[in-house]
């Protein structure tokens, strides 16, 4: 049986019925901000521990990519809450239009997000055996690194190593250089383990809104959402807004402090 | 509590103007990064991500025109987020760490990327 916006017997009035949809979804979502409040609080721990290969890390991803992003999601954002208006005016063909250029604003979100994890890769940026955060200053031509930008990472990572020897003097250590080197390498390797981390449950939720797109899609072809009924366009339109704002922190958190000192 | 008469449409000229000034946000937060404020710019960073979460909360989720047992889950999810993040920033940012012995003994070439 598919749900038309018949009032169920425990609510007294239509109204009372979508509020309590929208507050259940709102109860989710509770636990959706505490769910990524938990790696924005790792985040700022750890950078607040190791600003300098935290700032070095951060400037190593591509401002433009991450800029052009922000915008893609803030636009399907619009044209989510688009669909939910047009479904609340009973605008029944404008509905799966709508939702069919959410869906694919945010397929190109996740097309971008493809591109700089491959980028990061091939930098040899992945946590793991081959991380290594000089590979670029080192293999300038394979990271199409050349000029003032060059310049700027070998000075950068020169030093962070000398910031990081000097802690290490200070603790003892025989060697405080090459400690220095290998910490530095460590600390910006916790940078992106928490950038994969946290951009990787970012483009998972992506993934699952794009899945209910398609459903909302499917439904919205037959007409099913109009001022009568429109609860799914509503709550999807709902996570839809939230994986936005989450995005709204990671990108200056991730890609943009530290970023004058470049 | 007055009971509202029918749900609040919002109406595509205040999504508009809503979209516009997320843009205009984003273009200036990456313009204030590029500037040496100091210790400000993550505050300029936060300050401006903070008010687009809030224009984003409000218009495109309906915040505005919600019920108040609604306003008060919503505000509820924030609060919680504020224990957690601070109390334990504020554990952190008052706790001397100390170097801890096995730190300094452990060698060092563990850390050291392979090559």
């Amino acid at each position: 049986m598919h749900r038309t916006g018949e009032l169920f017997g425990q609510f007294q009035t239509l109204e009372q019925q979508k509020e309590t949809a929208s507050l259940g979804m709102w109860v989710f979502l509770v636990t959706e901000i505490l769910f990524f409040g938990g790696l924005f609080l790792t985040y700022s721990i750890n950078r607040h521990a190791y600003p300098t290969a935290f700032g070095i890390g951060g400037n190593m991803l591509d401002l433009n990519l991450g800029f052009g992003n922000t915008v893609v999601l803030i636009a399907s954002s619009f044209t989510m809450a688009m669909s939910v208006w047009s479904a609340q005016t009973s605008h029944k063909k404008l509905v799966p239009l709508f939702l069919i250029l959410t869906l694919a604003l945010g397929s190109v979100f996740l097309g971008i997000k493809v591109i700089e994890y491959k980028q990061k890769f091939d930098h040899h940026l992945i946590p793991g055996h081959s991380f290594d955060i000089t590979y670029c200053s080192k293999n300038p031509s394979a990271c199409n690194l050349s000029g003032k930008d060059l310049d700027d990472e070998k000075k950068e990572i020169q030093e962070g190593i000398e910031a990081e020897a000097d802690e290490a003097k200070k603790q003892g250590a025989a060697n405080p250089e090459e400690v220095g080197a290998a910490a530095l390498n460590a600390h910006a390797q916790l940078y992106f383990s928490l950038y994969f981390g946290m951009t990787g449950l970012h483009a998972l939720h992506m993934i699952v809104g794009a899945g209910l797109l398609l459903w909302l899609i499917l439904e919205a072809r037959k007409g099913r959402f109009d001022a009568n009924y429109n609860t799914p366009v509503d709550n999807v339109g709902l996570y839809w807004h939230f994986v936005d704002i989450v995005w709204i922190f990671l990108f200056p958190l991730l890609y943009l402090i530290n970023r004058h000192l470049a | 509590m007055a009971e509202h008469s029918a749900e609040h449409v919002v109406s595509p000229k205040i999504y508009a103007a809503v979209l516009t000034a997320l843009l205009v946000g984003t273009v200036l937060t990456v313009e204030a990064a590029k500037v040496d404020l100091g210790r400000l710019n993550i505050v300029a960073a936060l300050g401006i991500a903070t008010i687009k979460m809030t224009l984003v909360i409000l218009f495109f989720m309906h915040g505005k025109y919600s019920p108040r047992r609604t306003k008060l889950v919503i505000a509820a999810g924030f609060f919680w987020l504020a224990i957690m993040l601070g109390l334990t920033l504020a554990d952190y940012s008052t706790r001397h760490a100390e170097p801890s012995r096995s730190q300094l003994n452990q060698p060092q070439s563990s850390l050291l990327p392979r090559s």
